[in-house]
């Protein structure tokens, strides 16, 4: 009896959630559907990135990086991204080659310059830091709606904007965090702040994202990106410049034999 | 520099030269060579040129290197010095370049067409520049790479004053060919790689003369000069190897599946011509610990099982060996990373340990620390022996011996302009 009652109870409560208000996941899922709407259609785009690795003495060294991006067409494609380091030196000519995808794993190569040697990198070391940064390889990667669930917090004053603050949680068991925290703003979507969160719960990361530039009349790209990391103190700061869209990139960029020509 | 850099860049080029100063210890003593450590300096100039909105390619890379002791390590190469022309589909490769194939951290079994630079480091990753036509194409069903291949080039060997030291020389001036175009032949290579879900394949097929010289004692010059076998060499003989470079045909597969964490890698390879058709293969995995006890540093394991079934006399010293590594990666801004691995022979004992370490000093020097250690590979032999043995057509027991008491410590700094 009392078992047929909950039963009834759960089918009037799902009946009339619509009816009612969204839950906070459907309202997180929707901003983030939103945000991913917004993004769409860039085509493709290249730019230039000088990454500055700060210590917790607060010396400072800096990288120089070229960034090409193909957005992927399709259900299941994500976009295809090559990153070549033009120094340190020692570096110069190392390229990461990543293929994403909506649902599986991504695929990553590393191209070894001096050995002419393209290595595959295992994707579940996506927790792991990009070239000694505060940055972790999923970090970096293209942020696709379906490799999280969301959960709407609260709208916030962020600087001069209004924010949506809501959660979300990697639905991958392989990544570093159990949960983030991102502030986007209200007009146009765009990250403002995300506070990682590592997989004993503590606060291990923020990302600030700051100087947002529209491109095509639509695109916003951030200029700066900050990543502060609160457990060892150390900072990695991002500066965008040269961003650039309809390159005419095309797939054959992103195939083995374009991180074998690459310089 | 700058000067020139920015010349160059206005030039529409990118200019990259290192400049390396090595020193080497031998931490077991003077030997035969006679001396405990051995300086060397090397230069590389790297140039890049691209237009037509990078359709078109050059790439110009010399090399030179000078050694304190070894006159065959003192020497100049053309590495590189290709065009690359990419159009819809198709790429091609025209002029002296550098082709690397392979998954495996043990051997490089597959790969087989640049020749080994083998004065430069033991480990055989040193390449010397091949001339080539190579004509790729990128298609649904995988990548098809087609290699033309004219002129070939000769192993490197140390002289008789080189480190490590060879109990007999290698005579690199009167190679034998079983080609009558000698290094005039022309060889060929095809490749076809694909991926399929988490897997990666790739089939290739060389036919052509062999990179790896089979050694032959020069047993009629030693005659000749009145040696008998069980004595010594008369006075003043200076006995030498043959470098004897076969035709062969060589059809290779690379097999990698990533699985969590795990990367399972195959190389194996069935060759023809040199001797009875064998086969050898290299298999394995890597995984890695990322984050190792919360710190940033990453830890990568590497177990390898290198095996062939080559006939005894011609066996190379890895033919039933485990290869067992850890990588050590700090993630730190010197981009400090530790190597280390050992080849172990589980029948004869015998075990090659190697120790490579590197670090980034501000943002144009790095500092390499390698190490190379031989253990319980047994007394090397005299050259009597080695002669002696190949009279009578016997295997050596413990073939790395060679190597015995040539444990070395090299310090390289590299400064890029």
């Amino acid at each position: 009896m009392s078992r047929f009652i909950k039963i009834a109870a759960l089918a009037l409560l799902t009946m009339s959630a619509p009816l009612l208000a969204q839950t906070a996941e459907e309202k997180g899922l929707e901003i983030a559907n939103e945000a991913d709407r917004r993004g769409e259609g860039f085509g493709d785009f290249q730019a230039t990135m000088r990454m500055v690795l700060i210590d917790k003495r607060g010396s400072s060294s800096e990288r120089e990086l070229r960034v090409m991006t193909l957005e992927g067409e399709g259900e299941e494609a994500g976009d295809k991204s090559l990153t070549i380091f033009d120094t340190p030196r020692d570096v110069s000519g190392t390229a990461l080659l990543t293929w994403s995808y909506k649902r599986t794993d991504d695929d990553q190569w590393l191209y070894l310059p001096a050995l002419r040697r393209v290595k595959t990198i295992a994707s579940k070391n996506q927790s792991g830091s990009f070239m000694g940064s505060e940055f972790a390889f999923e970090d970096m990667r293209a942020q696709e709606v379906e490799k999280y669930t969301y959960k709407f917090l609260r709208e916030e004053p962020c600087g001069e904007l209004t924010c949506f603050v809501m959660e979300r949680y990697p639905t991958d068991e392989y990544s570093g965090y159990t949960r983030q925290v991102v502030w986007m703003d209200k007009p146009e979507y765009r990250v403002q702040k995300i506070e990682f969160y590592d997989r004993k719960k503590s606060h291990l990361k923020t990302l600030t994202m700051s100087g947002y530039q529209q491109y095509k009349d639509q695109f916003w790209r951030a200029d700066k990106m900050v990543m502060e990391n609160h457990q060892t103190g150390k900072s990695t700061e991002l500066y965008w410049t040269d961003y650039r869209f309809d390159t005419g990139l095309t797939e054959s960029d992103f195939d083995q034999n374009a991180l074998k020509r690459l310089r | 520099m700058n000067g020139l850099r920015i010349l160059l860049a206005l030039a529409g080029m990118t200019l990259l030269a290192p400049v390396g100063l090595e020193g080497r210890y031998f931490t077991s003593g003077e030997g035969y060579a006679g001396y405990w450590h051995n300086g060397s300096v090397f230069a590389r100039g790297e140039f890049y040129h691209e237009w037509n909105d990078r359709d078109d390619q050059i790439t110009f890379i010399p090399y030179a290197r000078w050694d304190e002791h070894d006159e065959n390590r003192t020497h100049a190469d053309l590495r590189e010095l290709s065009w690359i022309h990419v159009s819809d589909g198709w790429e091609s490769r025209v002029g002296v370049s550098k082709v690397f194939w392979g998954v495996t951290e043990g051997r490089h079994l597959v790969d087989i067409i640049n020749q080994t630079d083998l004065v430069e480091q033991v480990d055989q990753e040193e390449k010397l520049g091949q001339p080539m036509i190579n004509v790729s194409t990128v298609r649904d069903w995988g990548i098809l790479d087609v290699f033309i291949l004219p002129g070939f080039r000769e192993r490197t060997f140390p002289d008789e004053n080189g480190r490590p030291w060879l109990p007999v020389t290698v005579d690199v001036d009167n190679p034998v060919y079983e080609s009558g175009a000698e290094e005039q032949r022309v060889d060929f290579a095809i490749r076809w790689q694909k991926f399929l879900g988490d897997w990666r394949v790739a089939l290739s097929h060389f036919s052509g003369t062999s990179r790896e010289p089979l050694l032959s004692p020069n047993l009629a010059q030693a005659l000749g000069a009145g040696w008998t076998p069980g004595t010594s060499f008369p006075a003043g003989f200076e006995p030498q190897l043959t470098p004897v470079y076969n035709v062969i045909d060589q059809t290779g597969l690379e097999l990698e599946y990533v699985h969590e964490g795990w990367l399972w890698k195959l190389e194996t390879i069935s060759r023809s011509g040199q001797g009875d058709r064998y086969t050898a293969l290299d298999g394995g995995f890597e995984y890695t610990q990322v984050g190792l006890f919360g710190s940033d540093m990453d830890l990568g394991w590497i177990v390898e099982y290198l095996w062939e079934d080559r006939s005894a006399l011609l066996a190379s010293p890895f033919e039933h060996d485990w290869l067992l590594g850890n990588r050590l990666t700090f993630n730190d801004i010197a981009s400090t990373e530790l190597l280390w691995g050992v080849i172990w022979d589980p029948e004869t004992e015998e075990k090659a340990v190697s120790l490579e370490s590197s670090r980034r000093i501000g943002d144009r020097m790095k500092v390499t620390l390698e190490g190379r250690f031989y253990k319980d590979t047994g007394q090397p032999p005299s050259a009597e022996q080695v002669f002696g043995a190949a009279l009578l057509q016997q295997a050596p027991e413990t073939p790395l011996s060679v190597y015995s008491g040539e444990d070395q410590i090299q310090l390289e700094w590299i400064y890029y302009f």
